[in-house]
Formats: C-alpha cells, sequence, structure tokens
C-alpha cells in the first residue's frame, strides 16, 4: 500500500493529466450520446450574456434585411386575413370555430449566439423555460426550418441546427410526396443531402423540398429548399438529392419556435403500440 | 509575482474575448479555424509548477466551452497540450538550461525555438480537438487537413500578437 502511494506521488502529474482528461472525455460523451442538459453550455447566464450583447450589436447591421423579411411576411399574413377573403354568395361551406382545433402555436425568438463552420453547429435564442419552451420543440423562420430546441435555461434556449452531423429530419418533394432523410454533410452551410428518393421520380432542377407529415417535432409543409443537383451512387435503387437551403444560415436574427400541442398524445400512443408489439 | 500574476489574468481573459467574440465570427471556410487562445498556456512562465498547468489549461478549456457549446472538447484539448508542454520544454532547452526570469516567447529564445516548440503543442492541441469533435473515422483525411491547416493560421496568429507584444515590452 505504502509503495502504491509511494509511486502514485512520484508520477503525480500523469495520474492528474489522467484524472482531468478523463473528466473532459466524460463530459464530451455524455454531451454526444445522451445530449443532457450540461452544465456548460451557453444557455448559461455569464456566456449568454456576453453573446447577447454582442449580437445586439451585430443586430443593427442587418436591420434591413430583416425589415425586408418581416415585411414581406406581413404582406403575406394580412393577404390571409378574414378581410381580405370576398364573400361569396351561397356557399355552403360555414366555418364553425368548434370544428378547428389548434395544434401548433409559435413563440418568436431572437437568436443571440451562431456558428455555420463548424461540423456540429449550435444557436442560442433569448427564450427559456420562463416562455415555456421545451426540449425537442421545431425552431423554423419565414424561409425554412433552423434546427430543434437541445438545451433549456430559464431565459435562454440552445437549439441544434440542421447544419450539425446528427441532425436528421424527414423531408418530402413537394411535388409528389416521395420523402426521405435529410441531413447535412459538413462541407457547404448552403446545401442539404436528401437520401432514399426512389428513381422513378422525376426530378426537376428547383422542386421544392419540405418537412413530411411523419415528423413529431415539424408542422407539415415547412419550406426547406430546392433541389439544386441529384445523383445515383452505383449498386443503389435511390436518389441522393443535393438541396440548396433557403435559408441563409449565416444572416438568422429572429426565429419562431414551434409547440407542437398533441406531441405527448401521438407520442404515448406510438410508445404503446410499439411495448405491446414486442410482447 | 503580484504583477506577473495580474498580467496572466489579463491576459487570460483578453485572450478568451479575443477568440470567442473575434475569432469565432471570422468565417474562413470550414478548414481554417484558428484558436489563439492557446497562446496563454504556451507562454506561461518557465517556473509555473506543471500540476497548475494541467488545472489551468483545464479552466480555460471549459471556458472556451462555454461560448463554444462544446462541453469537455477545448479541455480535452487543453489538457493533453498541457500535459506535454513541460516534456517539449525539457527537449529544447539549452544545455544550461533556462534562465531564470525569462518566458517562453520569441523574444527570449528567438523566432526557431518559439516555432519548433508552439507548433508541437498547437497540433497535438488541433489533433484532440478536431478528432475529437467529429467522434468518428470516416471523414479521417478531411479532419486530417483541417488540423494541418488551422494548425498553421494558428501560428500564424500567434507570432504576429508576440510581435505585437515585443514592440510595446521595448517601449516601457
Amino acid at each position: 500500500m505504502r509503495n502504491l502511494l509511494l509511486f502514485i506521488w512520484k508520477h503525480y502529474f500523469f495520474f492528474v493529466f489522467l484524472l482531468l482528461e478523463g473528466f473532459c472525455l466524460y463530459l464530451v460523451v455524455q454531451n454526444n450520446y445522451y445530449q443532457h442538459a450540461t452544465f456548460v453550455n451557453s444557455s448559461n447566464k455569464l456566456s449568454a450574456n456576453v453573446l447577447e450583447t454582442s449580437r445586439g450589436v451585430k443586430d443593427y447591421f442587418y436591420l434591413k434585411d430583416v425589415n425586408e423579411g418581416l415585411a414581406q411576411e406581413n404582406a403575406e399574413l394580412r393577404s390571409r386575413l378574414l378581410e381580405s377573403y370576398s364573400l361569396v354568395v351561397n356557399d355552403k361551406h360555414v366555418m364553425n370555430d368548434t370544428s378547428l382545433h389548434q395544434k401548433y402555436t409559435y413563440t418568436s425568438a431572437k437568436v443571440v449566439n451562431n456558428s455555420t463552420n463548424r461540423r456540429n453547429n449550435f444557436l442560442t435564442l433569448d427564450k427559456g423555460s420562463k416562455h415555456g419552451i421545451t426540449k425537442d420543440m421545431a425552431v423554423i423562420t419565414n424561409t425554412g426550418i433552423v434546427g430543434q430546441v437541445k438545451d433549456i435555461s430559464e431565459n435562454f434556449c440552445t437549439v441544434m441546427s440542421m447544419l450539425h452531423s446528427r441532425t436528421i429530419v424527414s423531408a418530402k418533394i413537394k411535388k409528389d410526396g416521395s420523402y426521405g432523410p435529410l441531413t447535412w454533410d459538413g462541407a457547404n452551410f448552403e446545401y442539404v443531402t436528401l437520401s432514399d428518393i426512389p428513381t422513378h421520380v422525376r426530378l426537376v432542377k428547383g422542386d421544392t423540398i419540405v418537412t413530411s407529415a411523419y415528423s413529431l417535432t415539424f408542422p407539415e409543409n415547412i419550406k426547406i429548399g430546392v433541389v439544386d443537383s441529384w445523383e445515383r451512387k452505383s449498386g443503389e435503387y435511390f436518389y441522393t438529392v443535393r438541396v440548396r437551403l433557403l435559408t441563409d444560415f449565416k444572416k438568422l436574427t429572429h426565429v419562431y419556435i414551434v409547440n407542437n400541442m398533441m406531441k405527448n398524445e401521438q407520442e404515448q400512443l406510438e410508445t404503446k403500440s410499439e411495448a405491446d408489439s414486442k410482447e | 509575482m503580484i504583477t506577473e500574476l495580474l498580467r496572466n489574468i489579463f491576459r487570460f481573459v483578453a485572450l478568451v474575448l479575443v477568440q470567442v467574440l473575434i475569432i469565432k465570427n471570422i468565417e474562413l471556410g470550414r478548414f481554417i479555424n484558428p484558436f489563439i487562445y492557446t497562446l496563454f498556456l504556451i507562454i506561461l512562465p518557465f517556473e509555473t509548477p506543471k500540476w497548475a498547468i494541467l488545472f489551468i489549461g483545464f479552466i480555460l478549456g471549459l471556458t472556451i466551452d462555454m461560448f463554444y457549446d462544446t462541453a469537455g472538447l477545448h479541455a480535452a484539448a487543453c489538457v493533453v497540450m498541457a500535459y506535454m508542454r513541460p516534456g517539449i520544454l525539457k527537449l529544447f532547452s539549452p544545455r544550461d538550461g533556462y534562465e531564470s526570469g525569462t518566458q517562453p516567447t520569441i523574444q527570449y529564445l528567438g523566432i526557431p525555438w518559439f516555432l519548433s516548440y508552439s507548433a508541437i503543442l498547437v497540433v497535438s492541441h488541433h489533433l484532440v480537438l478536431f478528432y475529437l469533435e467529429i467522434f468518428r473515422f470516416s471523414e479521417f483525411f478531411s479532419t486530417l487537413l483541417r488540423v494541418i491547416i488551422s494548425s498553421l493560421a494558428t501560428l500564424l496568429l500567434i507570432v504576429v500578437i508576440q510581435f505585437l507584444f515585443n514592440r510595446k515590452k521595448e517601449q516601457e
């Protein structure tokens, strides 16, 4: 025992190194695989506040683009107002309030931190548990999807961006509905990859890609991007499609956090059926 | 001693802020990600105890992690770098050891010495960082290219910063 202690004391430098390195690796692995709400991330108060101040200055330079985007969206929404519909005489269709059930609610948020040049990119938003944000909510902008909420603190939340090696979104081609997983290969922040599209689909450059209905997180038909090019790898019966994102991830300033109010219900039902089928 | 401590604390804060507020936002493509905060570990005084360097590296890494959203990643890279430092210093030491009161900087030991010393540390830091970030072997060579190009960028920036510091000291 004494010899062991002496040995450790003699090589203390190495053992301190092992201890610290082990702890670091533990943090990394925990963060990668379980995506636990770890305490070292930018939703913590100190770094989030510094980044928010810096973002405040930067926002100023994007005001013009943001204003244009907002004005455009305003116009689009205004066109959907009841006032902008003319009454059709003898129309039999009666809109009844109780026949509609709200499924998604939207919270607007400001981006206080963002990155596009790493393999795994994250955003930090200025909305947190105080505003009713929970894990795995969808984040979108008026031009397309952005990502999924990962960690939440009282006033901030971090978002796993579409530009992350482990983000997979179920997407479909709008015109005929064939769907596949959408991932990011890490090469360019303007392009993502849609795989598993059957070869009988007639693809045209410029076809719109939207979210499919099979996602628990994202509402259906949210725009993602347009088809840029496609290829069929030898030995595969599927197209791999290169999709140009409609959203400029470098200029994100204002986003919407989407809450699927029926998510729990659907999830519970599905896990129940899965459990049943295993028996 | 106290002024040395204060100077190092100031250097720590300054380098972290420059890294997360300026360098982080300069995007030169996927392959060039310089991490100049490593300069802090490189030019700590010779007298700093070995165990202290490990802990300083750990804290420095965690601080950067907070801003980069990468729990433990930079800390792991910094701790490896801190572990290698004493060995590298020994390897490159002059015949009669380092003069007391000097620091491992260009100013005291010249460019060739400093470049070979810091290159090893920076490359080891970047190796750990980028491979741990990817966490798989499928992108082995593109990651290697990233390590090499980013290390060159980091070294260039570190040398430039050293020259700015040098000039200041001569004026004093």
